[in-house]
């Protein structure tokens, strides 16, 4: 068995399904093998589009998501897909090829240190320096990157050890067993925050990303209906609680969901569940909440602490914490008396809704409420970067967990059409709704031909407002509206580059033209693509001024014409 | 506060510029920095010596521990440790000087390893203060070059 065979049959034992891809010289080899498998190659037309099909396919399923490129340019077209990856810990394998053993070094033709490249953006990357090594770093890969907190591992394969053959018998142990296991202080920890959760008056959960990978989901919605702790989620956390529980007070963040906000600015004990403490929630981290008792619990013990003190850090799975704190709280029949708490957050609700006006020109909002009206809550729901981004994570409630795919860390613009792609290979059938704004649409256009050539079920809505929105209301609001470099003076017709692509499409300019549009795009089986006209002077709003505190939101109150801040 | 750390690592290609490349995008500082294999081949040991708060050491810690290549790591800085430095100086010693320097070499038990027409090279292991107290004391003869490793530490017995 030759490596690139050796490879193939790895990815079919360990289940995968699809590989996203973008073939090149030094991994024809791999590919010759590769096309005569059982294994499903998606060919995009970049390999950026690969690594974020393989990211969104890894979203919507939990398991990896694998991609392939060649040596040097191939390569080094993965790093955002990558770094993006990383940021939100997705589980993913890259493979790489590599020029040949004997031209490492050298500058060779397509040469690049890919493996010092991405060391700072993976759990881990690995060179296959010698044949016999391959299948123990496939292996090592492979735990790497679904073990733990999950993230992103290469593996650069010089293009001989493709070819060469691999000797099962003289495989060498792999020796990264020898780390110590980090010892489990659980049982400890939970006594302290049992003693501080059962003293709280204003208690408080935050939960992030780390529930839905962790797949902790069941045991939350457990917690919160038992103890009838209000929730808050992280944008990676959404769908971690169905929004339409009772219990659940939206997103929090410099975007965040105004209620959601005030109760992280006024609960007096936090419990953050797999979240990392994002400077877009804590603003500066040295003001962030600090007569409040933080409970952090995550798998990853550098996450403790790194931004935020916390006063009680718990290393642990979610899922079996809140499993155990659960049981323990009904053995000490401990109940919490949350009425006056519950009453404040209820307040604040009614008081500090969102708002936007449907007339006179078309509002990215309308467009989210009505898309989420049609298509349900069950529906996947794909973002791109920037202004849309956050009006999706403030007006489509999702229902469902790996329901919702962003680029939450990383910020990626172009990631939303490759993704969507992915998402849509991931879970076949499903409609999948992707929004996303001129500007990023046309970092990964070409990868319409991906989404065409296979009639993928992903309905595209263009927040088209001819600019670069997210950094447009910043100028407007931070820079005495110097529009430096972010309008779009030039824009293609979209109808006609979908229609270019064999794609349905059309455009709307009418806010009395949205409803209809949507249920059209709906209705129309494969791909769609619905160029919206919007309102290029739309702000999101709340927005907490770079630097603020979660309660130091500017918006618009209670139908107010003028932006103030909160109260 | 400076910290020692002893960090034990496989010893693969490139585990150095891994570990140094951890501290460079994290924003740590390393102030010196020693690595050779230990009795089993496979297996190196990294002795840094790093500058920070508490908060600091643990998330430099913590990150180390996360690395795949990395076996485990210890905070040494509050044990008692036998460290040592090697130092290497090239003074200048004319003949009028030169038993003045001998003298210095004497009293800091260190050695003569090469002797030129003008100039000496001085070899000295010992601690940060040790080899701080030679450096300084051969200044005024004129060091003309000057190379030291980084600390090596070891934890003592006990006893």
């Amino acid at each position: 068995m030759n490596g690139a065979e050796y490879l193939v049959k790895f990815f079919e034992n360990k289940g995968v399904d699809y590989i996203f891809g973008y073939p090149g010289g030094k991994v024809i080899f791999l590919y010759d093998v590769l096309g005569k498998s059982s294994l499903k190659h998606v060919l995009t037309r970049h390999e950026q589009g690969a690594v974020h099909a393989a990211d969104g396919y890894a979203r919507v399923t939990g398991k990896p998501g694998v991609c392939i490129a060649t040596s040097g340019p191939g390569a080094t077209n993965l790093v955002t897909g990558i770094a993006n990856a990383y940021l939100d810990s997705v589980p993913l394998i890259a493979v790489t090829g590599q020029v040949g053993l004997s031209d490492i070094g050298r500058d060779s033709f397509q040469e690049a240190d890919i493996m010092g490249i991405t060391m700072p953006i993976t759990k881990h990357s690995y060179m296959v320096k010698e044949q016999d090594q391959l299948p123990a770093i496939m292996e090592e890969a492979w735990n790497v990157a679904v073990t733990g907190r999950p993230g992103p591992v290469l593996v650069d394969i010089p293009s001989d050890i493709f070819m060469g053959s691999v000797d099962f018998s003289a495989v060498p142990k792999r020796l990264s067993s020898r780390k110590a296991p980090s010892k489990n202080g659980l049982e400890e920890q939970l006594a302290k925050v049992i003693a501080v959760l059962s003293r709280a008056k204003k208690p408080l959960i935050m939960a992030g990303g780390g529930i839905i990978s962790g797949q902790a989901w069941d045991q939350l919605e457990q917690f919160v209906k038992h103890t009838r702790i209000p929730v808050v989620t992280t944008l990676m956390g959404k769908g971690a609680v169905s929004e339409k529980q009772k219990g659940a007070l939206g997103m929090v963040g410099m975007h965040g969901i105004p209620a959601a906000n005030l109760a992280l600015s006024s609960c007096d004990l936090l419990l953050g569940l797999g979240v990392r403490f994002s400077d877009r929630v804590t603003g500066k981290p040295q003001q962030f909440l600090t007569d409040t008792t933080i409970i952090h619990v995550d798998i990853d013990p550098a996450e403790l602490s790194k931004n935020v003190k916390t006063e009680i850090p718990v290393v642990s799975d979610a899922g079996k914490f809140l499993t155990e704190l659960l049981k323990k709280l009904k053995q000490d029949k401990i109940v919490f008396k949350l009425d006056e708490w519950w009453a404040e957050l209820q307040e604040w609700q009614k008081k500090y809704g969102l708002v936007y006006e449907k007339e006179p020109c078309v509002k990215p909002q309308h467009i989210i409420e009505e898309a989420a009206r049609a298509a349900g809550e069950k529906a996947i729901v794909v973002t791109d970067v920037g202004q849309h981004q956050m009006f999706t994570a403030q007006y489509y409630p999702i229902g469902g967990v790996r329901n919702f795919v962003t680029s939450g860390g990383l910020g990626t613009m172009g990631f939303g059409l490759p993704a969507a792609i992915g998402a849509s290979f991931g879970r076949p059938g499903e409609t999948v709704l992707l929004f996303t704004g001129d500007g990023s649409f046309q970092m990964n256009v070409q990868e319409l031909a991906t989404l065409s050539q296979h009639n993928l079920p992903v309905k595209i809505f263009i927040m088209n407002n001819s600019c670069l929105g997210m950094v447009r209301q910043w100028q407007e609001l931070f820079y005495d509206k110097h529009y430096a470099q972010t309008i779009f003076n030039y824009n293609p017709d979209f109808v006609s580059l979908a229609g270019a692509y064999g794609i349905k499409a059309f455009k709307i300019t009418q806010p009395n033209e949205v409803t209809p549009a949507i249920a059209q795009a709906l209705r129309i089986p494969g791909p769609v693509l619905v160029d919206c006209v919007v309102d290029q002077e739309e702000n999101v709003l709340p927005i907490i001024p770079p630097g603020g505190k979660p309660n130091e939101m500017l918006g618009r109150w209670r139908g107010e014409t003028h932006i103030s801040r909160i109260g | 506060m400076k910290h020692t750390l002893a960090v034990l690592v496989e010893n693969n290609p490139g585990v150095l510029s891994h570990v140094a490349g951890l501290f460079a995008r994290r924003g740590y500082n390393i102030e010196s920095l020693a690595v050779g294999h230990t009795d089993d081949p496979s297996v190196s040991r990294i002795t840094l010596v790093v500058e920070g708060d508490e908060q600091v050491i643990e998330q430099v810690s913590k990150q180390l521990n996360k690395q795949v290549e990395v076996i485990k790591v210890n905070d040494i800085t509050n044990e008692e440790t036998v460290d040592r430095q090697l130092l290497l100086l090239r003074v200048a010693a004319d003949t009028a000087i030169r038993q003045d320097i001998l003298q210095l070499v004497e009293i800091f038990r260190c050695r003569i390893v090469d002797i030129g027409r003008r100039s000496l090279i001085v070899e000295a292991t010992g601690d940060e203060e040790k080899i701080e107290a030679i450096i300084k004391s051969m200044q005024p003869f004129g060091i003309q070059e000057l190379v030291r490793t980084g600390k090596v530490a070891m934890v003592r017995s006990p006893k």
